[in-house]
């Protein structure tokens, strides 16, 4: 893995550079998610922290297994038994109302059924990846979109429901007169578009986009991509978008964050994370996707497969498949933790403790000003 | 995988074909229109294609879901017979139906390693069966297992002999299955989707196994895939398909940076490239169409950003456009040569091959409810 070289520095402009500055609108803070009970029980996700804030695009990255959708679910308590979450808080900060001075923030881990009720849907909408099993295929579109409407907006009458369910599927790119077609009589790149036009129905802040777009075609995924980034724009609402292509997220999200067998592993704005990974497993994921363009070279992948959660490495559960562990990655397991002044983090105990960082994880971050404490490190 | 072979990945323009798909075509009949007498209609799934696979090479075949790339794959293996063209090994016509001989020589591996192994039986079992089949496996089976595990790279081969699918992982599986495919020593292997089942870290892994086997073997691959990249980086050579018919063939690096076909390029501007400078513009919009209804001409030409008239009247030409690069498209034939078919010509022809449905008339614009017709005649 060390033989191969780095993907070509070129310059890159940061989308969004403003969105660090932003509010959070969803907090999730030291999320633990267990399948099954005692000592049977696997840690499916673990001492996980996501800030999510308003106007953003935020990059979920991992491989199947490696807990993305899980942290999720659990995050608006949609997880099925046996999924157990056993501890943290999910922060979600609505709107500020003018006047009112008080707090006005929920910890949906501790809501109750009246309270979520309240905040699903109409402030945090999920779309996943296969519509049509999301979509009620005994019912028109046009009758579920009067569902939702009837119970979220009860001061409409039934033709005001219609003519919004007309504005909102226009607003994804398809005619109204589609509200009549039953959810098998659309194209996939359709009832995505369907999904998709429910879950802005009730101008929600937060989107969790789980996988939408992976079981389409490349040509309706990046149409169906660039609607929802307008929409994103014009709307301004946050989307926590979850996928395992990373050379797709690296396009799409304002930050990114690597998940691992349960864990977070590096967290960084897209275009860092891509020209200058820091942390070995996120190295390696990015040289899993051949290049489109310049000489073609024999890339290695990552040795070894994910690891059974059931039977987890000790340490760093990446480090049996890391070229650079150490012995201290076979017993402590790192945590996530800021790396200098960068506001990026790494979960990686080669940027600790004097560790000598490979050049390969120490590559210029195009989002620093100057060279970063961990190549200045390596210069030395 | 060897650099230097990767590297000289020359077109194979000399060098004879081992499998070759001469003018395949293959219809589906399927549900046409709704209420208690629904007809039947043709869906063309592939429509003509031609595709030669020679010893030492990997061919890819790119397209998208519906394109006809896993049909394609499946006569080549004779799993589906053809009903038009005809499939040839070593030149010679193969003879009907999927004799054991053939089978010998050509092999399959397929999408989803999950379903594709018997999951009742260990692996010696599912290594063996095809060995005692073909009477190959000499006097020492285990012998031969540990053999073919090695090949695919499952070492030590003990370890895997006596577990059950379901407690491998799915590269691991997928390797099972390619050493499966191995067991009968066949010169052509057909790999549909190899990868796509398969979790992204791992996905190398199995390409660079079949870029050795084409390597060290000299075995003739076909490598069918949705992804570009992917087949940018194992295959020499690409072919590109749409709705049932082959657009471009080109050696694979020429390809993706000189696209010729408007269709080709559109699937690269909108094929995921972090190395991208600016957010893509995509280079023609909508769905691709209904099989059973194709356009008339060129079947891209209402997505086409360059359609021309001559475009909705008369299929196009192969046109070389370079060494071993060929592209369907009218935008490379020289203007005076454009000649459109004669109005009754084309009626001639639709009625005389009975096959066919008539041409319908381009609808431009309205592809997308036409594959909703599609979707709804299929339910």
């Amino acid at each position: 893995m060390s033989e191969m070289s780095p993907p070509a520095l070129a310059p890159r402009t940061p989308t969004h550079s403003s969105t660090r500055e932003a509010e959070p609108v969803l907090e999730i803070r030291g999320l633990n998610v267990d399948y099954g009970f005692g000592t049977e029980a696997v840690h499916a996700v673990v001492d996980c922290d996501l800030v999510l804030r308003r106007g953003q695009v935020l990059g979920l990255a991992g491989e199947s297994g490696s807990g993305k959708s899980t942290l999720s679910m659990a995050a608006i308590r949609l997880l099925r038994s046996p999924g157990v979450i056993t501890g943290g808080e999910v922060l979600f900060h609505p709107r500020p109302v003018e006047g009112d001075s008080s707090d006005p923030t929920i910890d949906l881990l501790r809501a109750d059924e009246a309270e979520l009720r309240r905040v699903r849907w109409s402030e945090i909408s999920v779309v996943f990846q296969s519509a049509l099993n999301a979509l009620n295929p005994v019912i028109t579109i046009g009758a579920q979109f009067d569902d939702l409407l009837k119970v979220h907006r009860p001061h409409l009458s039934s033709s005001e429901r219609w003519d919004r369910g007309v504005e909102l599927l226009e607003m994804v790119g398809m005619t109204g007169d589609r509200l009549r077609s039953y959810s098998h009589e659309l194209s996939g790149g359709m009832r995505q578009r369907a999904m998709i036009a429910m879950a802005l129905a009730l101008e929600p802040q937060v989107m969790i986009l789980d996988e939408p777009t992976t079981a389409l075609d490349v040509v309706t995924q990046r149409e169906i991509l660039e609607e929802l980034m307008g929409l994103r724009d014009r709307l301004g609402f946050a989307a926590l978008f979850i996928t395992h292509d990373l050379s797709l997220l690296v396009e799409l999200a304002d930050e990114i964050v690597v998940m691992y067998a349960g864990r977070l592993m590096e967290r960084a704005p897209a275009a860092s994370l891509f020209r200058a990974p820091r942390v070995p497993y996120t190295y390696g994921l990015l040289h899993c996707f051949p290049p489109m363009h310049g000489e073609r070279k024999p890339m290695e992948g990552i040795p070894g497969s994910p690891p059974d959660l059931r039977a987890l490495p000790s340490g760093c559960s990446f480090h049996p498949r890391c070229p650079w562990a150490m012995e201290r990655c076979r017993k402590e397991t790192p945590v996530l933790t800021r790396l200098d002044a960068s506001g990026r983090e790494a979960a990686c105990w080669l940027h600790s403790g004097g560790a000598t960082v490979p050049a390969e994880l120490a590559m210029v971050d195009p989002g620093d000003r100057g060279p970063s404490a961990a190549t200045r490190r390596v210069a030395r | 995988m060897s650099l230097t072979a990767q590297q000289a990945a020359v077109p194979p323009v000399s060098v004879a074909p081992v499998l070759e798909g001469r003018g395949l075509t293959k219809y589906f009949s399927v549900k046409h229109g709704r209420g208690i007498f629904p007809g039947t209609a043709r869906l063309f799934a592939v429509d003509d294609v031609t595709i030669a696979l020679a010893a030492g090479t990997v061919t890819a075949l790119v397209g998208e879901s519906g394109s006809g790339k896993t049909t394609v794959a499946r006569m080549l293996a004779k799993i589906i017979n053809p009903d038009g063209g005809a499939v040839l090994l070593d030149g010679k016509p193969v003879p009907h139906g999927r004799p054991r001989s053939y089978a010998r020589q050509v092999q399959m591996v397929f999408q989803d390693p999950f379903a594709s192994l018997n999951p009742i039986h260990r692996i010696s079992y599912n290594l063996v069966r095809p060995l005692t089949i073909h009477h190959l496996g000499g006097d020492d089976l285990n012998e031969a297992v540990e053999e073919l595990l090695r090949r695919v790279a499952l070492e030590p081969p003990q370890q895997y002999t006596r577990k059950f699918p379901h407690e491998l992982s799915g590269g691991q599986r997928q390797r099972v299955a390619i050493a499966r495919a191995l067991s009968v020593r066949p010169r052509v292997l057909l790999a549909d989707e190899p990868v796509s089942m398969l979790d992204v870290s791992i996905r190398l892994g199995i390409l660079n196994l079949l870029a050795d086997l084409r390597d060290r073997d000299h075995l003739a691959i076909l490598y069918v895939t949705h992804d570009i990249a992917s087949a940018r980086y194992l295959a020499d050579t690409i072919v590109v398909m749409y709705a049932g018919q082959v657009v471009e063939t080109a050696p694979s690096e020429r390809l993706t940076d000189h696209p010729a076909h408007p269709y080709t390029q559109l699937l690269l501007s909108a094929a995921p490239d972090p190395d991208r400078a600016e957010p893509p513009s995509l280079a023609g919009s909508g769905a691709p169409p209904s099989l059973i209804t194709p356009p008339s001409g060129c079947r891209f030409h209402p997505r086409c950003p360059h359609a021309m008239a001559i475009c909705s009247t008369t299929a196009p030409p192969s046109v070389t456009v370079g060494p071993g690069h060929a592209s369907n498209c009218w935008l490379h034939v020289d203007e005076s040569r454009r000649v459109p078919d004669h109005p009754d010509v084309v009626a001639a022809k639709a009625s005389s091959t009975s096959l066919r449905p008539p041409a319908a008339p381009p609808p431009i614009g309205t592809t997308q409810m036409r594959r909703t017709e599609e979707d709804r005649s299929m339910e």
